[in-house]
């Protein structure tokens, strides 16, 4: 069961984080950013991977990382998402650390895991294909083995990061399977023949996306063939409960805004903070923040233990479905609050805004974690009787 | 905690409670030893029935008698707000009368507080009480009224000065039931339950020695009932569980329970029972159906973040750590969820939501939830209030101006006698 706390430690670890993004990173700097052409500050990553060790907060020690767990990721997270961070923390240093994690053999994590927990390289993680989902059974892409070398064909979409990672760890299937079956992780190196990287237009700039697409691109089998759908499962589960520790400090900043604008501006002769309407807008802002917050963090708890399967993808589809409905509805009540100048570029509601609908659809619509969610609880209490 | 007097006060009570428990005593008589022990209500001032112990002894002293088996004090339901409320605002000689018969069960208390014309705006109220020689002669009606139908005394709050402005008009006194100007009327809900009554005071007599604090005080009275009310709905739903001993002390507790908790049944209904959700879906097939299902997620999605919520709160107070506002939201997540919940019951029944009674899924209860669940948000203060409350204490929002606080009450705008109901 979990605590739903945070011990000493981590309170004085997120107010050391969250200064550091407030000092180094506001959402001014992530305005900056989304329009470069890189599209993040390598600069910053450095110190995140360097002075600081945020890359690899998850990662063991053993591998160069921090060695604490999904709490303390989680609160990296949140702070981050407060500030609207522009970079490659999420596809790097969650899906395709996580990827590493639970999908490569121990050699391959000593030959990877250093680097990328230190910042040296960014991964990403290629799941998704055009149209479809991140879920084992609607991967086509598929690997075939010639002359002891695997080859990758296909197309992938929503890539994060893709003009800038080092490497893509991508997801595919031997010909002729199905569903949960055949499915294997290869790494592709960037810039490795047959690879086409072809960046995409986005509602969040701050969060770049692209499509691979992947001619007989050669590649290096991660784990064992054909049996990596558990594993991807338990990736794309604690990216989901991560993400949503992302949306709860995005969703927290929206409705700081909202609150002290309500506080400093007058209409009819009153701040309208004193309205009722806007009020009560704003504490029904407040339940749903809290309340996802509390999904996100009991979630973070059940990653950080040993927790089955099935007790990991439930508190990740509550988390992941509560904080992706809270962050778009803050961003759209923030935005209404705001009134007109809410609709402006110059105000920064509408990083958030965007912030809000491509998490909505990252990993997963939350319908669709909906539709999970009651079947695992729906299992969980047949299996009780 | 002070570890050695935990570990005497351990022993001290459990001296006590060998040499004093008898589970075939009289519940009445039994509870009448803890009374003027101190062991019943040990928490309590060592003058008033009590032993002056912190809490954190005092939950020492419950777990010896959880030990025991023993039985404790009559706690359950309006009875215990009146015995924090007269605990401290009281008479020496008030205190002494009422409080031993609250504490063994033998009287039973309801709050007469809300009015037609005065819900949310409490200290809006417009009964009268007037002080004719010794006795305040009290003229109004009250509703919402829980257990008056066998209550002993009635928490009475009515405006004794209407020159001044309305919270400052108010008294708060004990009002006896069974008199010849009180009539109480059990008032049927939408439900079909009558768990509450209106009560309609006409040349009511209070004698003067029964008014509590001062004339004009009785704002900052119930306001100490309030406050406990709160903490009483936190700890309803844990409520109901008589002990399962043999012995006449146990058999009698027992109807005790069940007459306190009689109104309250439907409470759960009231909650939007999560817990049967899934159990209806299966039950006529349509838990399969998407669209069922992304309501039936909601709905147990939204209980579990709200429990997760509360348990967030008790951590950090546990560890010591300030209160976030996650403390303050559980009456509007209580709401949010019963109504989810009511909206997934419905999706999970289909066309079987027509129906109520035997003829209904779960023997009525999908029924009872969809015709309960309207509650939820307007007792104990409405969803309105709650959110006015959140925005201006949690949130640091400005109030809104108001025109009724520093005008005598009877130059404030009231209910015209037709809109009251």
């Amino acid at each position: 069961m979990s605590q739903l706390s945070f011990s000493d430690e981590q309170r004085q670890f997120r107010d050391f984080v969250a200064r550091f993004f407030r000092e180094q990173s506001p959402v001014a700097r992530a305005r900056e950013l989304m329009l470069s052409e890189a599209g993040y500050d390598p600069e910053l990553w450095r110190r995140l991977g360097g002075e600081l060790g945020l890359t690899g907060v998850h990662v063991p020690e053993a591998y160069g990382g921090q060695g604490f767990g999904a709490v303390e990721l989680g609160i990296v997270l949140e702070e981050m998402g407060r500030v609207a961070y522009c970079g490659p923390y999420f596809g790097s240093a969650v899906l395709a650390t996580y990827a590493l994690l639970e999908g490569a053999t121990a050699a391959q994590q000593e030959r990877w895991l250093p680097e990328l927990a230190a910042g040296g390289v960014i991964g990403s993680l290629a799941v998704a294909e055009t149209g479809g989902g991140w879920e084992a059974e609607t991967v086509r892409a598929s690997a075939r083995q010639s002359a002891g070398r695997w080859r990758l064909e296909g197309t992938k979409s929503y890539v994060l990061d893709g003009r800038i990672a080092d490497f893509f760890i991508v997801a595919a299937r031997e010909s002729g399977s199905t569903g949960a079956e055949g499915l294997s992780l290869f790494v592709v190196q960037a810039g490795a023949a047959g690879l086409e990287v072809e960046p995409l237009q986005t509602i969040d700039a701050t969060r770049r996306l692209s499509r691979l697409r992947l001619s007989g691109v050669d590649a290096e089998l991660l784990g064992e063939p054909g049996a990596a759908a558990p594993a991807l499962r338990r990736v794309l589960d604690r990216a989901a409960v991560a993400l949503a520790s992302e949306m709860v400090g995005g969703a927290q900043a929206l409705l700081d805004s909202a609150v002290s604008y309500a506080k400093l501006r007058v209409q009819f002769g009153r701040l309208i903070g004193s309205f009722q309407a806007i009020k009560h807008r704003c504490a029904d802002m407040l339940l749903a923040v809290e309340l996802a917050k509390s999904a996100a963090y009991g979630a973070a708890e059940v990653a950080a233990r040993e927790a089955s399967a099935d007790e990991l993808g439930e508190a990740a589809a509550l988390a992941k479905a509560l904080a992706a409905e809270a962050f778009l509805q803050a961003a759209v009540d923030t935005i209404q609050i705001h009134g007109g100048i809410g609709f402006t570029w110059e105000n920064d509601t509408h990083l958030y805004f965007k912030r809000a609908r491509g998490s909505e659809f990252l990993l997963g619509t939350p319908a669709e974690f909906r539709d999970r969610f009651v079947e695992y609880v729906s299992a969980r209490e047949a299996a009780h009787e | 905690m002070n570890e050695p007097a935990a570990e005497q006060v351990r022993e001290e009570a459990r001296a006590w409670l060998a040499e004093h428990w008898d589970s075939d005593l009289p519940l009445a008589e039994w509870r009448r030893r803890l009374v003027s022990s101190g062991w019943g209500c040990p928490t309590w001032p060592a003058a008033w029935f009590g032993k002056g112990l912190s809490e954190a002894l005092g939950e020492v002293v419950q777990a010896e008698f959880r030990r025991a088996g023993a039985v404790g004090v009559a706690s359950s339901g309006v009875r215990m707000l009146a015995a924090a409320t007269l605990l401290e605002h009281g008479s020496e000689e008030q205190k002494a009368r009422l409080l031993p018969r609250i504490l063994t069960g033998e009287d039973t208390w309801c709050q007469l507080f809300s009015e037609p014309g005065s819900g949310s705006d409490l200290a809006g109220l417009t009964t009268r009480a007037e002080l004719n020689r010794d006795t305040w002669i009290v003229n109004g009606q009250k509703v919402w009224t829980t257990s008056a139908h066998h209550a002993r005394y009635g928490m009475l709050l009515a405006r004794t000065d209407w020159d001044v402005p309305k919270h400052r008009g108010l008294s708060f006194f004990v009002l006896e039931i069974e008199q010849p100007g009180v009539e109480v009327r059990p008032l049927r809900q939408m439900n079909g339950h009558a768990s509450f009554n209106e009560v309609f005071m006409t040349d009511a007599r209070v004698p003067r020695d029964m008014l509590v604090g001062k004339p004009g005080g009785g704002w900052q009275v119930a306001l100490t009932t309030l406050a406990h009310e709160r903490r009483l709905a936190d700890g309803m739903r844990t409520w109901g569980q008589a002990e399962r001993g043999e012995g006449r002390v146990y058999r009698e507790l027992r109807e005790e329970q069940a007459r306190v908790m009689e109104p309250y049944k439907w409470y759960p209904q009231r909650a939007g029972r999560v817990d049967l959700i899934l159990p209806v879906a299966r039950a006529s097939g349509r838990l399969p159906d998407p669209v069922v299902r992304q309501e039936i997620a909601r709905a147990l999605m939204l209980e579990r973040a709200a429990q997760w919520t509360a348990r967030r709160a008790r951590a950090a107070r546990a560890l010591g750590q300030p209160p976030g506002p996650e403390g303050s939201l559980g009456k509007l997540a209580a709401s949010v969820v019963a109504r989810a919940a009511a909206r997934a019951h419905a999706a999970a029944v289909g066309p079987d939501a027509l129906l109520a009674g035997e003829n209904a899924p779960a023997e009525g209860m999908v029924a009872e939830v969809l015709l309960s669940v309207p509650a939820i948000s307007i007792a104990g203060g409405t969803d309105e209030i709650q959110r006015n409350i959140i925005a201006e204490r949690v949130l640091g929002l400005p109030k809104e101006p108001r025109d009724d606080v520093d005008v005598p009450f009877r130059d404030v705008r009231r209910n015209p006698s037709n809109v009251s109901r």
